[in-house]
């Protein structure tokens, strides 16, 4: 029994007095207490232009659908999993890129962000230095996330736009990058190799066994659906509204669905040539950082902090937020999560070279995020919305690449694609401020 | 009638001047607002309503005079002072953050932990009790963002916000500018039920239907100082247009 079931009776409530004039403020939200209740009330959501998700899963769906039926090898196992690790890289950019446009700044440094922090990190764990390969990350994403702090701390101590503070940042660490490069004299031509036995290079370029990866599908599964059903219980139990249980378990179903499918198609050959199979250790990597980061949005009060000043400084201010130390801290994680997306980069390359195309990087970095339905002016936008807006750009080059169209043409149809991603959003958002 | 009657106001400016430059926006103010009825503080544009709330608000310091709260002097060095005696001051902007829900626009800056963690249950516990006592019913869920309230309700929830944190003087600066009829209505019950609480409730408006509505005392203030207050049966419209607009009124209906 909730409370909301008697407001929406107003009669049996305990102000009937007001109850008409105040039905007339009613929102147009219902809530449900069945399953289809609840499909219902999503349906008219998603209409409403409420619901982010469900309009880029089903246009992702579509773009599958339409490779698939363009060239039957883009379902194949080998290419999925080819896809997954290409995304990778998109993900964590768009992820880094979230923390900073939920407060309506951006950051343009990131893609040499990234390039700095693959290199610390190559140069940590190479000859001469050959510090363990944790260290090596860890001082990686130590630096990149001091440079964040540094771009943080001018754009809010100083008041200047964080476009311009980062575009200095984009060609600054463009600079440091090469200095590192120019001061080891083992970087041959800018380059600089990762041994083979690192973890580091087995991150994108090892697999899982088979086994282990269906044991780490089961364990998280059982703690996902142990979590949701304990938290839908102890909703109950405390007399609030809980999500009807169908939907919980039909969410869990999906969930288990997903997963099986998932491991299933890394668990199978994916090579011609030699055995290939397993779950490429990138991915769990990837996940972990998208839960963390979801987390840390949802479940701290710095997360909540960061969508209140997005939305609206002022009230933040008034609420005694210190609004300016959350904006550092969003371009901290920014610099911290572009030093990781580095070394999913250099790991790809098995190794690190001054070449990286760091300007085009932060262009997929505000892609994935932004396809993936995160706002550019502030306050909306989740971590799932860079993991989805990520394996769209994959899909989409991975697609093209191979019905053999050039690169160039790849490009523009990504640039449709981001285009298309933001006017969908823009009309559904017009068309619910109007209503 | 402009005798004050003093000492059992929660709160009291005693003779607060303030200028900036060579503008005196408040001389020799004189206001009581006592705990548990609505105060409705009236005038014309330019009056000094305005730099009234924020003197009691703690965003700007007077010049001259003394502020009593629970008649001790206190001294407001800002708004963190203000608030932390239990003044809490709604603007018309509300200070809402659309994209977040109710509880947690109830809640911001101040949201229960649980082990470090947002503690998600007991806010919304909390926060459907709040809302329960001043009986806004017509949310259908505390969960739905901001965004997609109604004028009324918004203004329900910021007033919800002050009496959760424990205000005892909630200020209120033309709550009902904004609304329509119905939504103007369901404000003003909300108010009468917060002073009906013990809270004092100071209302700054223009609307004279609604302060005669719902205020118990009128303060009216006339180029920046205070030219009457007392309870609402002391007033007629007549009289009270005449001192917004004049500063005295020739026909004041005798005390009862």
């Amino acid at each position: 029994m909730t409370t909301e079931q008697t407001e929406a009776t107003p009669d049996e409530g305990p102000a009937p007095a007001l109850s008409e004039t105040e039905l007339a403020a009613m929102a147009p939200e219902v809530l449900a207490n069945s399953l289809s209740e609840y499909l219902l009330a999503l349906w008219r959501r998603v209409k409403g232009g409420e619901s982010g998700m469900l309009p880029i899963i089903l246009g992702l769906v579509a773009i599958v659908v339409f490779f698939q039926i363009e060239r039957s090898s883009f379902l194949t196992n080998g290419n999925l999993v080819n896809l997954f690790e290409e995304a990778a890289i998109y993900v964590v950019l768009g992820a880094a890129e979230t923390f900073v446009l939920l407060l309506s700044e951006i950051d343009l440094s990131i893609g040499y962000g990234a390039g700095v922090g693959a290199f610390v990190i190559a140069e940590m764990i190479a000859p001469p230095i050959n510090f363990p390969w944790w260290l090596g990350i860890l001082i990686g994403v130590a630096v990149v996330g001091f440079l964040g702090l540094i771009q943080g701390t001018l754009v809010t101590r100083l008041g200047l736009p964080s476009f311009i503070v980062t575009l200095g940042g984009q060609l600054a660490f463009l600079g440091v990058m090469e200095l590192i490069a120019n001061a080891d004299p083992t970087a041959v031509g800018g380059s600089i190799q990762i041994s083979p036995s690192s973890p580091v290079y087995k991150l994108v370029l090892d697999n899982m066994s088979p086994a282990l990866g269906w044991i780490v599908l089961a364990v998280c599964l059982v703690l996902f659906a142990g979590l949701r059903l304990n938290r839908s219980r102890s909703r109950r139990a405390r007399g609030l509204h809980a999500e009807p249980l169908g939907v919980t378990l039909l969410t869990i179903a999906m969930v288990t669905v997903a997963g099986v499918l998932f491991v299933y198609v890394c668990n199978n050959n994916r090579s011609p040539l030699a055995v290939v199979r397993g779950v490429p250790w990138v991915i769990p990597f990837v996940l972990v950082i998208i839960l963390a980061y979801s987390w840390l949005l949802s479940r701290t009060r710095t997360g909540r902090y960061i969508y209140a000043v997005g939305n609206n400084p002022e009230a933040a201010r008034r609420a005694g937020i210190k609004v300016d130390r959350i904006i550092i801290f969003a371009f901290v994680m920014a610099g911290v999560t572009a030093a990781l997306a580095g070394l999913i980069y250099e790991s790809t390359q098995s190794s690190m070279a001054t070449d990286i195309d760091g300007g085009q990087l932060v262009l997929f970095a505000v892609a994935a995020a932004v396809i993936g339905g995160t706002a550019l002016f502030g306050g909306r936008g989740r971590m799932v919305n860079a993991l989805l807006g990520g394996l769209i750009i994959a899909v989409v080059y991975d697609g093209l690449a191979l019905m053999g169209v050039a690169v160039a043409v790849e490009n523009i149809a990504t640039a449709i694609v981001l285009i298309a991603a933001v006017a969908l959003d823009a009309v559904v958002r017009r068309r619910s401020s109007t209503r | 009638m402009t005798t004050t009657e003093g000492n059992g106001a929660l709160l009291s400016l005693r003779g607060v001047k303030k200028h900036f430059g060579p503008v005196q926006a408040l001389s020799d103010v004189t206001l009581d607002i006592p705990a548990g009825q609505v105060t409705a503080l009236a005038g014309d544009n330019g009056a000094g309503k305005s730099v009234t709330i924020k003197t009691i608000a703690g965003l700007w310091s007077p010049d001259g005079g003394e502020i009593l709260w629970d008649g001790k002097p206190v001294h407001l060095s800002g708004p963190r002072a203000a608030e932390a005696l239990g003044i809490k001051t709604i603007y018309q902007d509300l200070a809402l953050c659309d994209n977040l829900d109710i509880v947690q626009n109830m809640f911001l800056g101040h949201e229960h932990l649980a082990h470090r963690l947002l503690d998600e249950d007991s806010m919304e516990t909390k926060a459907r009790e709040t809302l329960k006592e001043l009986r806004v019913t017509t949310v259908r869920s505390i969960r739905q963002p901001v965004a997609s309230l109604s004028g009324g309700q918004r203004q329900s929830v910021a007033v919800a916000k002050a009496v959760m944190a424990n205000a005892k003087l909630v200020i209120m600066d033309e709550p009902t500018a904004a609304l329509g009829v119905s939504q103007t209505r369901m404000v003003l019950e909300l108010i009468k039920r917060l002073a009906a609480g013990g809270v004092a409730v100071m209302l700054v408006s223009h609307n004279l239907n609604d302060v005669f509505e719902v205020a118990d005392r009128i303060a009216v203030m006339y180029l920046g100082r205070l030219v009457v207050q007392g309870p609402v049966s002391e007033f007629t419209p007549q009289t009270a247009v005449e001192y917004m607009t004049t500063g005295t009124a020739k026909h004041a209906v005798q005390a009862a």
